[in-house]
């Protein structure tokens, strides 16, 4: 039987791995964006699973919330690495060091 | 439904005047951007207009989802004035700038977010308070990275993007956490599940969201996109950066802090000392090697969140009251500053942001000089200034709370603060002059910043007592 423990360890294990994937990652800034992605999709799968165990609503509401701000958030996100890139010509993450100090 | 209505009017007037203001600007164009910036403005006054009626009075709104209270009020009159001022900052600086005009949807980004702002500042329940918070990000993304062909600026958009999606995750996680182990959402019940007893899971779901929090409102550890995103994104959108979003951020925190999360407080205050303490150090000791204006007021700006934080981690009536005071002395003295560096253009007309440049600046500039070096004191919290008066807020707060080691450590560390302060005015007035900055400031700009550097000046302690019982009411709207 798969309980409420099972799905809030794989909710925390994708957690871990966007998390990792945004602090880790060397190459690439859309390996980022898909990192949030990931984060967000971990949050839901906790909302889904309390909802569920939690015999409550406000769970799924939230995780439609989730979804929608998700789709927004990466809408902005695409549009900003295209005028990122068209200035710079690459999308690589070592490269976004213009300003340090 | 009728009264909940009434109760968000300041909302709603933003975002119909926001949806509105966005089909002019897409039927007029680029000819309509000076039509659409005052409309905002005046849009901005309507909903601090609308604030009189039930929205700061009214109590709970659509079932407990959104409080329109005294709190919520002080803090959105703040929010609309630094949202109005730079949409009133703009046109100018992107008319000379870098060569991109400043587009009709700058003042309608600027209306959404403070629309996100205002639902952040009146959460009642978590919900509320993660699309608030989304609203108000979202916007601002878009803000930072606004010069499309400047570099810096896109670069600041990305880094502050990837940054506050990672804070909106960690945020988010801790909300599931919280509504896992409450079995709600609303800051009331939640309360109660915190007052029940301890649990593991209540725990994590705190410290998570506190995490989230440090991140949006820049305090340390959270604090490495501040610098890069203050200097990358244009000037007006980083006076903004440094005034509203940081109203929005610290009252949300306040609000769940002390709401959802009273009965936790011993659990929270270790973390708000810890990070007021950090932030109060390291935004000193940072900005001490700093060259760029811009690159020194973000680290001002960590440095002050820290003290605001000695404010909350009093978690008394009065730590609210000094938290609110603090920021609206903060808010007055970093717009000024900003105005100030505005000022700062090359003969070419093109802005210069290094600190070296400002040599000289009491003899070709005087009055700006002089309204700098205010801000200076003043940010430094030297006494006859409105900025000593806010951190004696603060600090105590903190020692009625019994925080006396707190007290002690965050007097200390603003010594260092006052160093760097002290640099600017020092370059201005005894450095030898460099090249003058070439034009004159616009009448709002002389008006505005004449305006803050009174407020910020002696003249300002008029202001002392009726600042000080509307702070008191809205703390008092919390407890």
């Amino acid at each position: 039987m798969i309980g409420l423990g099972h799905y809030l360890v794989v909710g925390a294990i994708l957690f871990a791995l966007g998390v990792f994937g945004i602090i880790a990652n060397r190459k690439n800034l859309i390996v980022m964006l898909m990192a949030i992605e990931l984060i967000l999709l971990a949050v839901n799968l906790n909302f889904v699973a309390f909802s569920g165990y939690l015999h409550d609503l406000v769970g799924q509401v939230f995780a439609m919330f989730v979804l929608t701000v998700a789709a927004g958030e990466a809408a902005i996100g695409l549009a900003i690495l295209v005028i990122y890139f068209r200035s710079r010509g690459t999308i690589s993450v070592d490269d976004v060091n213009r300003m340090k100090g | 439904m009728n009264a909940s209505l009434l109760m968000s009017l300041p909302e709603l007037v933003l975002s119909v005047g926001a949806i509105a203001l966005m089909l002019v600007s897409a039927w007029g164009g680029q000819a309509s951007t000076r039509l659409v910036s005052w409309a905002s403005v005046a849009v901005l006054i309507g909903a601090g207009i609308a604030l009189m009626g039930p929205a700061s009075s009214g109590g709970s709104a659509f079932g407990g989802l959104y409080r329109a209270d005294a709190f919520a009020a002080f803090a959105k009159v703040l929010i609309y004035g630094a949202s109005a001022v730079a949409i009133i900052l703009a046109p100018r600086f992107f008319a000379i700038g870098s060569g991109d005009d400043l587009r009709p949807e700058y003042p309608v980004l600027i209306l959404l977010s403070a629309a996100g702002m205002g639902m952040m500042v009146s959460a009642g329940d978590l919900l509320t308070l993660y699309v608030g918070l989304e609203l108000q990000s979202l916007a601002a993304y878009v803000l930072a990275s606004f010069m499309r062909r400047d570099v810096r600026s896109a670069e600041a958009g990305l880094k502050y993007f990837v940054l506050g999606a990672l804070a909106s995750g960690i945020l988010l996680y801790g909300i599931s956490l919280v509504y896992g182990f409450s079995g709600t959402t609303l800051f009331s019940s939640i309360a109660t599940a915190y007052g029940a007893g301890q649990s593991l899971g209540l725990t994590f779901g705190l410290v998570f969201v506190f995490a989230g929090l440090a991140f949006k409102m820049s305090a340390v550890p959270f604090h490495m996109w501040t610098p890069d995103v203050y200097e990358g994104a244009p000037t007006p959108v980083t006076a903004f950066f440094a005034s509203a979003p940081k109203v929005a951020a610290i009252g949300l925190a306040v609000r769940v802090a002390v709401e959802a999360m009273g009965p936790a407080t011993d659990q929270w205050r270790q973390i708000v000392i810890f990070a007021a303490l950090a932030s109060i150090i390291f935004g000193a000791v940072a900005a001490i090697g700093q060259t760029n204006v811009k690159r020194l007021l973000a680290y001002s700006s960590i440095n002050n969140v820290g003290f605001v934080l000695i404010g909350l981690a009093a978690g008394t009536q009065e730590g609210v009251a000094a938290v609110l005071f603090y920021l609206t002395v903060y808010i007055v003295m970093t717009l000024g500053s900003f105005i100030v560096v505005l000022q700062m253009k090359d003969s070419e007309g093109q802005p210069v942001e290094t600190i070296a440049s400002l040599a000289g600046l009491s003899r070709s500039r005087p009055a700006l000089a002089l309204a700098m070096a205010t801000f200076m004191f003043s940010l430094a919290g030297i006494p006859p200034l409105l900025g000593f008066n806010a951190k004696l807020a603060v600090f105590n707060a903190a020692v009625h709370g019994g925080l006396y080691p707190l007290a002690v450590a965050g007097f200390v560390a603003s010594v260092i603060g006052a160093y760097y302060y002290l640099r600017v005015v020092k370059v201005m007035y005894f450095d030898a002059p460099g090249e003058a900055y070439s034009g004159r400031a616009t009448p709002v700009e002389s008006l505005l910043v004449t305006l803050a550097a009174l407020f910020v000046s002696p003249v300002g302690w008029l202001t002392l007592g009726a600042l000080g019982v509307w702070t008191n009411t809205a703390a008092k709207a919390l407890f």
